[in-house]
Parts: C-alpha cells; structure tokens; sequence
C-alpha cells in the first residue's frame, strides 16, 4: 500500500503532506525533514528510488521525482512496484497540469483543496484507485462544477448572513 | 475580499502564503504562522462567520497545521462543516478532518452520524466524499455503523462509487479482519463487476486477502489468468490504455497475485506460463510502464513454479535491465537477479561485470540494492571478498541505521561462511572498530561465544588457535583510541578467559594491559565491569594453577577505586575480586574453572541434596516451603487472604501497603515486607527509631542496628510516612519474628497451617500482584525470584533492616550451618549468616547496570535460538554465558545456586548482590555457597524462605540515596 504522498518544494517547504497511516504533527513534520535531508543528499542523474526502511519501517521505500522547483515524493512498501509508482507519480502530474494548466508551485500552494481532491481521486486509503490522468481530471471538474452550483445558490445568505 | 476561481480564497489568505513563502529563515516562518494562529482563534468563534469564510478559516488551519503548527482548536469546526448541506462545505470539512484526526480522536463520534447519513445521500459526489473520509476515520469501534451502508453502496449504480466502496471495505479488512470477514466474498463477486475499474480495485484487497490465505483462492487461478489475458489482449476499453499499454496497473497486480497462486503449486503455475510469455514477449521496453510490467513478470516468474522457458527469457530481461543506462532500470535488473538466483545460481554469473558496475556506481539507491544482492550469493568461496567489500562499504557511509545492518550482515556472512579463524577474528575486529557502537550488543555476545566454542568442530587445538590469534589481535588494537564499548567488552573477556591460556603472555602482563583499559574508558561502566571480571579470571587461574599472585599497582589502585564506586554492580565485582585472591587454589578452581564459560552446568532442580538438611530445620522450627503451584493464582490467594487473614487480625498490613504505592509509583514491595511477619509491630518501629537514634549511628555501617536504622531512614525520608512512626523498639523484630516462628512451627505439623500460609502469601501475593509475569518467570525454588524488577530504592532500604531481622533469627535457629559457612568464608563479618540469603532471594533490579545485564542475557538467548552452530544446548548454555561473561564472579555462585531457578534468578543473583556490598558487609557472600556448597546453599534456602516471609526484599541501593543520609 501507499503510505504517504508529499509534495514539497526544493527548498523543502511542505506544499502537500498526506500519510495514510496516521503519524501525530511533529513526527510528520520530523519526516518531512528527514525526506529532504534525503533527497537533498541524492546525486542528479541516480535513480528515482531510495529505502526508507529507517524512517518508516521493514521494507519501505520511496520514489521521487522533481519538476522544477517541486519534489514529488511517494512512500510505499512492497506490495507496490517501483517504476509503477513513477508513473502513478506522472497521472497525477498530468491531472494537475490538466486542472491548472502548465501547473507550477504556487498553483498547488494556492488550491491545494483541488490538488487533495485530485490525489483523493488516484488514491483512496492507500490503494490506487485511478491511473487515468483523463479520468481524474472528469471527475475533478465535476466536483467543481457541483460546488460552484452549490455556492452560487448559497451565495445570497452566505453574504447577507 | 476578491476571490479566485472556484477555490477562491482571500487576499490575507493570499498574502500569509506569499509572506511564508518569502520568510527567510525558520524562525519568521513560525513568527508568521504563530501570528496567523492567533488570527484565526479569535475569528473562528465570531458569530454568523459566512460560510465561504469559514470554508478558508479551515483551509487556513489546515496550511498552518501542515507546516507543522498545532490548530487542534479549530478541528471542532472542521468537524462541524462536515454537517453543512452545501457540498463544498462539506468536502473541505471532510478534508480538514481526514488531514486533521486519526481514527482514535474523540472527535471522530461527532462524525459517524453524518458519514452514515452522507454514504445514503442522492448525490454521488456526497457518498464519494463520505467513502473518503471512512477510509481514514474509521475504526475497528466504528466499523459497524457504517458496515451496512458501505456494502450497499457496492451494488451503487455509479462504477466511482462501486470502487470506492470496495475500496472502504478493504480499508475495513486492513484495520479489523475479524469485523468484515463475513464480507469477503463480496470481493469475489465485484471481481466480476462490469465495469474495469471496479474489476481493478478488487484486485487489492484481493492481493491482500491472498497473501494472507492462499490456498482458499486457488480457485481463483483459471479468472485471474483469463482477466489478464483479456486485458494483455486489449479487450478493454481505450480509456485504459495508459502510454499505449492496456491497463498496466490492472496487469502489474494480476502479476503479483499469480505470484502469489503459483509459489510452490505446480499446477496452479502451468496455468499461468503461456499467458506470463506472451506479456513478457509482448512487452514494450521503450516505456517506463511497460519495463514495470516485464519486471513484475520476472518476479512471477521466479515466485512460480520454474519453468525453464520462462527463466530463460526473464533472464533476457535482466540482461537488458542491467545493460540500460537508466539507473532505475539496474536496480530492478539487480533487484530481479536477487529473486533470480534463488532458482538458478548460474544466472548471476553472467552478469558478474554488470552487478560489480552497479557495486561501483555512484547511486546510493543501487549500491545497497546490490550489496542486498551481494549478501544473497554469498558462499564460502566469495565470502572474504564480499564482506570486505561490505566493511569497506560501511566505513564509507554515515547513515548508521543502514551501517547497523550492514554491520549485522558482515556478522552474519563471517560467521556462516569463515574460510579461516584468522580472518574471522580479523574481520570482527573491523566491523567492531566501525560499527561497535552500533551493532547489537547480542553479536559481541555471539563473538564471545565463537570464542569460546570454537567452530563447532571437535578439534581443540584449532579452538585454541582461534584464541590466542584473538588474544593476539585484540592486544595490537586494543591500544586504538575510540574504540567502541561493545569492542571492549569483548576484549576484555576475552583476555581475562584466554589472555593467559597458551602461556605465551604473563599474567602481570595481561593484568597491565587490562587495567589500562579500564584505566583509559573510566567513564564506561560496563567496560570497567568487563576488566575487573577479567582480572579476577586471570588471578584466580593463577591460583588456581599454583602461582602466586602479585598484584600490579595500577590493579591494586583500580580495584581500589572500584571498591568504593558508586556503581553497585563494580563494588560487588571488586569485593569479590578481592576476596577470590584471598582463597586457596582448590577453592578458587572450583568457583571460576579454567575455559568454563561454556561448559554444561549440572542442574539439580530438586535440590535433592539439601533434603536431609530442610528435614533437620523443620525439627528445628523452621518456616516449611510453599510449593509454587499453592502460592500461584493470584485470585484464589486473595480470596484466601480475606478469609483467613484480616479475621486474624492483619489488617495493619493492609494500610502499609497502600500508602507506599500512592507516594512511591513504581512498587510498593517493602510495606508487604513488614507486612508479613511483623505484622503486629510493624514497621513504625523503625521509623520512630530512625528519627531518634539513627542518624548519629549513621556511620557505623558495620553493626546490623545502625544499618537497619539507616535504611529505614531512607524511607520515612521518601515516604514521609507519618502512620509508620510508632514506638516500638526496633529490637522487637527478632522477638517478634522469633514468636512467629513458635507459631509456625506448632502449625507446621498439621500441614502448613493456615496462618502459617497466611503470612507468606501474603508476601507472595504482593509480589504477584506486581509482577504475575516475572513470578511466572522465576518459578524456582529460591522463587523469591518474582519479586518485582522496578522498585523504588526507598524500599529496598526499608527491606533491607527486615531481611536482616530475618537473617539474626534465622541465625539463631539455624547454628550449624552458620557455622559451617563460616568456616568457608575468609571474611566470615558478623552477619555472615546472612550470606546465603542474597543468593537465593531473587532480582531487584532498580540499578541500572542489572537492566542492561538482563538485557545482555535475554539478547543472548535471542542469538542463539536463530540457529548458529550450537543450537541444541543453546539456551542454557546462553545463560550461563551471559552470566559468566557479564559477571564472571558469579559463575560459580550463581551457577550453583540457582540449580533449581530460571534465567531470571540468575540475573537476580547477579543483581542482588550488590546490595550486600552496599552494606559493607558482602564480599564474601556469594563465595560462602560454593565452598561450603550442601549445608549452605540450604541455610540460604532457609533463610530465603523466611526472608520471604518477612516480606523482605533484598535489593539494590539507590547510591544517591545513600549519600543524601551520609549528608
């Protein structure tokens, strides 16, 4: 199963944290250091993979993948097939890019409800779910599309309240 | 406030990010966050917040938490967005919540309701987020609430929702199998949903359902082979294909499943071959997903059944793997070689030149992918180069997790796989120079052993090269600066068993260089524990041989520091050190033989030679023993103690058994101490003669009554008991104790009376109470064993005064064999009476020292149970051996006394002892059993039954404590 998905900047600023397995606030954050630390210690031109059986347990380990100025980071155990999640990692990159198009940092920044939403579509629970990027992206828009309506007939006693 | 888009958030949304994003240290990042909290309490609880406000407030909590900021005071309102109609609203109440809580928060009941009611809504959008938030939010608890509607919602009209609600259930089936496993056939039948995608995602709680339980699905075989040849064969819709491959998910983990179906089931794998080629030749290695596809097949492959065809176009693919430039692409090709060899060693030799390539590339990822590789061909005739290769390795890098196991691995591989005793040693003492302070203590243990066993064969003169090479190297590097504790430990037991035993080096000489360890690692406890363990070996093997013993200043002087250390665990070691040079060669060599550490103790569990001596006691008065089966249970002894005891007129005890456990947490063993005997006088006694008397004598350590005194003044002091200060005369206890011995003794005809009984339950029932286990554990004779690890140092001195009450009446019961002992003992102190009792009486274990100890044993036995070349007498062997090279003065003590008693008496005599020494009293007690082994062993035994019944517990002192009396 997938265990967390993280998306954060080279800087290693957090855009998006998502464990599946319940982790309190300060050993989230302690991993999200420890990831970087990481990443930060990996050549250029290595591979996307990396175990990461001392931070989170037997068997763990972690694809990466920068674009840009943001590393994509998904932890998973065996049960999971390494280039497999690369390409998950790449479904989820075209769907935001499809949501925001030419997706950059600050989008998800800024709409990282939408970005949740997206990845909430790909993975459910730590299983993936959905590994079309066009699937996602349908699915996506028509919870938007669903809640704009909804908030534009809420939209009068929201402002008047 | 101008919004953006859909998700539209305010400009001080907007602004917070931008300043976050431009803060440029931690520091003002946290100020801005820490201020942007501060904003956001006060706004939250403003009445009549719009709710596109308060839609970003949550938003704003969930950034603010996500960089690592508490915004628990806000969870309650995510919560309560959960509930709003408006679907937006509710999607980011649900996010907030599911990024917010575990399954274990008390909010979570707040949520249930509404997850209930949404999973039944009309609108799908509504259900799907709802199924979201059950995969996260629900527990084993709360399964059951929403269990009916989520196995509804798997015959949804829409596919989204039939997947997720496969997807919830097998969230269920992960948390609590028990609660769904009437529900696992639903799997079964959306396997064959119509729609792909729901098809898919029955494939993982399937996977899991099977890795589980293989053989209830084999049936599954002929769907699974035919769903994935309906998919290689792109019977599936277009929508997916992903990168021109028909829905390689879906095929990746139908690949992982006929694994699974095929490992070790012929039949059940020739159903699979021919689907399993054609996707391999099939398959497209340009693209990414198409090499995860070829890589799984591989896996297949080398899981099923073998089939020659198959390994032979896997092995192609290997080939190509290792031969790509992508460094994603050698790993897998590593990674598959590593499942590939399992079936036919010859593969990796063709691939020799790659697997160095990747051994030299500059990828951490895939260096250690093929050290992993590495390790698993591993056999005698690579293993001097492998393991080089992999200490080289681990010099070279910091991460010490991974060098701990790669530390462990080289262990391992030396051990397996040692082609000479040479290179073994020389290749522990790199790993150990390296990683010594890293590896688990239980492989300087197996060193040790190694050492000590030889290889197993039964040729002893290559067991003793083995030593005196170690003995060798360990005298060249000993002299390294910063060597690990763990290496110096096994230096110096192995120097103090085998520094002298080939001759070739004096025993001054040892005992110089074994001092100058000490001497250079004074901070390490454990290190010195070691040296004078092994000193006391060199000497008493010299004397033991006839020479005498002249002692080199710098042991006279670091024996002498030990003797007032404020480790117990050294003083005990010193002072039996002393008091072993002080005996005569037959003695010494029937306490520490020479080369013994592992030899087979004889172990008379009955104590059967003690029985003419236990009849003589009874005659005498004596306490009869308690068969552990009649003090066991702990319910039935509680009952018992209702009954009989509180009529009896006890109840005194009760109340000194409560109060301690309020002031002192850990346990309250010394108020059952008194409790049991003195119950009439109980501990007041003490006390009130603390405060008056006690603190002049403080000093006179030597006379049983000012060290009654002193201890209990520790504990009025820790206590500040004032219901124990009574007035009765502490000299009363011997009297009192002496009454109730008449009292048993009347009984003891008629078959252990009941208040006879009464009394040492009672103790024991305290000490069950505490710790069931460890009376379990210790279910000995001496079975005083069980007493509680954790003390608080407060009791023991309390215990102490009582035990040693015990011990003077037990003295005068008991002439002879006081005289007897005695006679062994070189240093008989007046209260040598009580010299047995430590012994037998079982672990306390407060100090520090005695925890490690008891981990070092239970680590050793974890060695050998894993299969090393000596498994059959493994565990006993293992304990006596931890207790020899732990404590090396208490080989023959303990080795001999604890016949009857478990590993964790052994501890507890190791760790007992000290306590003696505290006193001022002790050397020679652990000495006085051997020597004068039948009587005494029995006095002990006495004395320990008694002391029992006073509810004593001998333990270890506090030194703290201690000098807070002295002042």
């Amino acid at each position: 199963m997938i265990k967390g998905v993280i998306l954060m900047n080279d800087k290693g600023k957090p855009r998006l944290v998502k464990f599946y397995d319940y982790h309190p606030a300060e050993k989230q954050q302690e991993l999200i250091r420890r990831l970087y630390g990481v990443l930060s210690s990996r050549a250029e031109d290595v591979s996307n993979f990396v175990k990461v059986d001392s931070l989170f347990g037997p068997d763990t380990r972690l694809v990466y993948k920068t674009y840009a100025t943001l590393h994509i980071l998904f932890i998973f155990d065996c049960s999971e097939n390494e280039l497999a999640m690369l390409d998950l990692m790449q479904v989820f990159v075209e769907a935001m890019d499809k949501c925001f198009s030419n997706v950059r940092e600050l989008d998800i920044v800024f709409n990282f409800n939408k970005v949740h939403a997206i990845l909430d579509e790909i993975i459910l629970g730590g299983q993936v779910l959905e590994t079309s990027s066009s699937e996602v992206v349908k699915a996506v828009e028509e919870i938007s599309k669903m809640e704009r309506a909804a908030n534009s007939l809420m939209a009068v006693p929201s402002i008047t309240g | 406030m101008g919004s953006q888009g859909g998700f539209g958030q305010s400009k001080e949304f907007l602004d917070l990010i931008k300043s976050i994003g431009e803060a440029r240290s931690k520091a003002e990042e946290d100020r801005i966050v820490i201020n942007e909290i501060e904003i956001l309490k006060k706004r939250i609880i403003e009445p009549d917040i719009p709710k596109r406000k308060m839609k970003e407030y949550i938003m704003r909590l969930v950034y603010v938490e996500m960089l690592g900021h508490d915004a628990s005071f806000g969870y309650i309102h995510a919560v309560k967005m959960t509930h709003d109609d408006n679907l937006h609203s509710k999607r980011t109440g649900y996010l907030a919540v599911t990024l917010f809580l575990n399954e274990d928060h008390d909010l979570i009941i707040l949520i249930v309701n509404t997850i209930q009611k949404d999973l039944k809504s009309d609108n799908y959008l509504v259900v799907c987020a709802a199924l979201n938030a059950v995969c996260k939010l629900i527990n084993e608890e709360t399964i059951p609430a929403v269990l009916p509607q989520v196995v509804d919602l798997l015959g949804h009209s829409k596919e989204a929702v039939r997947k997720k609600a496969v997807m919830a259930l097998h969230r269920f089936h992960q948390k609590s199998p028990s609660s769904v496993n009437h529900l696992v056939t639903n799997f079964r039948k959306r396997l064959c949903d119509n729609d792909p995608g729901v098809m898919g995602s029955t494939l993982c709680p399937l996977y899991d359902l099977i890795s589980e339980d293989v053989n209830s699905y084999k049936d599954l075989v002929v769907s699974f082979v035919s769903i994935l040849k309906q998919v290689a064969e792109r019977r599936l819709p277009k929508s997916y294909d992903y990168h021109q491959m028909p829905a390689p998910f879906i095929q990746i983990k139908l690949l992982k499943i006929l694994a699974l179906l095929g490992s070790g089931d012929k039949k059940a794998s020739e159903q699979m071959y021919t689907i399993v080629g054609d996707i391999m030749r099939k398959s497209d290695s340009s693209s990414n997903i198409g090499n995860a596809i070829l890589y799984e097949c591989i896996c297949c492959v080398s899981s099923i059944h073998p089939n020659p065809k198959l390994l032979e176009s896997a092995a192609e693919a290997v080939a190509k793997f290792l031969k790509n430039d992508s460094h994603n692409l050698k790993y897998l090709g590593i990674d598959a070689l590593g499942r590939l060899i399992k079936i036919s060693a010859e593969i990796a030799e063709q691939h020799q030149l790659a697997v160095i390539d990747c051994l030299e590339d500059p990828d951490d990822t895939l260096k250690r992918k093929t050290f992993e590789l590495l390790y698993k061909m591993t056999k005698p005739s690579n293993v001097e180069v492998i393991v080089d290769r992999m200490i080289d390795y681990m010099m070279s890098i910091n991460d010490n997790h991974y060098k701990t196991e790669i530390a462990s691995r080289c262990v391992e591989l030396a051990e397996q796989f040692a082609p000479s005793n040479q290179w073994f040693i020389q290749t522990m003492n790199k790993v150990f120079e390296h990683a010594g302070d890293l590896v688990n203590l239980k492989v300087a243990h197996n060193l040790m052993r190694l050492i000590a066993e030889g290889f197993g064969e039964e040729d002893e003169t290559a067991d003793s090269q083995l030593r005196s090479s170690a003995v060798e190297s360990y005298l060249r590097i000993m002299g390294e600066p910063k060597l690990p504790s763990a290496f110096l430990q096994v230096i110096c037991w192995v120097l103090g068993e085998y520094g002298t035993a080939d001759g070739k080096y004096s025993a001054s000489y040892i005992t110089g260089k074994i001092s100058d360890i000490a001497e250079a690692h004074s901070t390490d406890d454990m290190v010195k524990g070691y040296a004078v363990s092994a000193l006391m070996k060199v000497y008493s093997f010299e004397i033991a041989a006839g020479r005498k013993v002249d002692m080199l200043p710098e042991c006279q002087s670091f024996i002498e520091e030990l003797l007032a250390s404020n480790s117990t665990d050294l003083q005990q070691r010193a002072y039996e050190l002393q008091s072993v040079v002080g005996l005569d060669a037959r003695a010494v060599e029937s306490i520490i033989p020479m080369d013994a550490s592992c030899e087979d103790i004889e172990v008379d569990r009955e104590l059967s030679f003690l029985n003419g001596y236990v009849q003589e006691s009874l005659n005498k008065g004596a306490q009869p023993y308690i068969p552990e089966n009649e003090r066991s249970g702990a319910s039935s002894i509680s009952n018992f103690r209702i009954e009989h005891h509180v009529p009896s007129g006890h109840s005194l005890r009760f109340e000194a058994y409560e109060l301690p456990k309020a002031s002192v947490p850990s346990r309250p063993p010394v108020p059952p101490v008194s409790a049991t005997e003195l119950v009439p006088v109980p501990e007041p006694t003490y006390h009130t003669e603390f405060h008056e008397a006690v603190a002049p004598k403080l000093s006179v350590s030597g006379t049983g009554s000012s060290e009654i005194k002193l201890r209990l003044d520790g504990v009025q002091k820790k206590w500040g008991k004032q219901t124990y200060s009574s007035s009765s005369p502490s000299t009363s206890d011997s009297d009192i104790h002496k009454t109730q011995n008449g009292a048993t003794k009347r009984d003891v005809p008629s078959s252990l009376s009941s208040k006879a009984r009464d009394v040492s339950y009672d103790s024991r029932k305290q000490q069950e109470d505490v710790d069931p286990e460890k009376q379990k554990l210790a279910a000995s004779l001496f079975g005083g064993a069980s007493k509680p690890e954790k003390r608080p140092p407060a009791s023991h001195k309390a215990s102490r005064p009582n035990s040693h009450a015990a011990d003077k009446s037990n003295a005068e019961k008991s002439g002879p064999s006081d005289g007897g002992a005695v006679k062994a003992s070189p240093q008989p102190p007046p209260d040598l009476l009580d010299l047995g009792e430590p012994t037998s009486i079982s672990n306390a274990t407060s100090v520090d020292p005695f925890k490690q100890l008891e981990g070092l044993l239970d680590s050793n036995e974890g060695t050998t149970a894993p299969g090393s070349s000596s498994s059959t007498k493994a565990p006993d062997l293992m304990s006596l051996y931890g207790d020899t090279s732990l404590s090396g003065q208490n080989i023959g003590t303990a080795n001999l006394l604890s016949t009857s008693s478990s590993d964790a008496n052994l501890i507890s005599d190791v760790s007992h002892a000290p306590d003696r020494n505290g006193h001022g009293t002790g050397s020679a007690v652990t000495l006085s059993t051997p020597l004068s082994k039948g009587p005494n062993t029995k006095d002990a035994l006495e004395k320990d039954a008694l002391v029992r019944q006073m509810g004593v517990n001998p333990t270890s002192q506090n030194p703290n404590l201690f000098k807070d009396l002295l002042g």
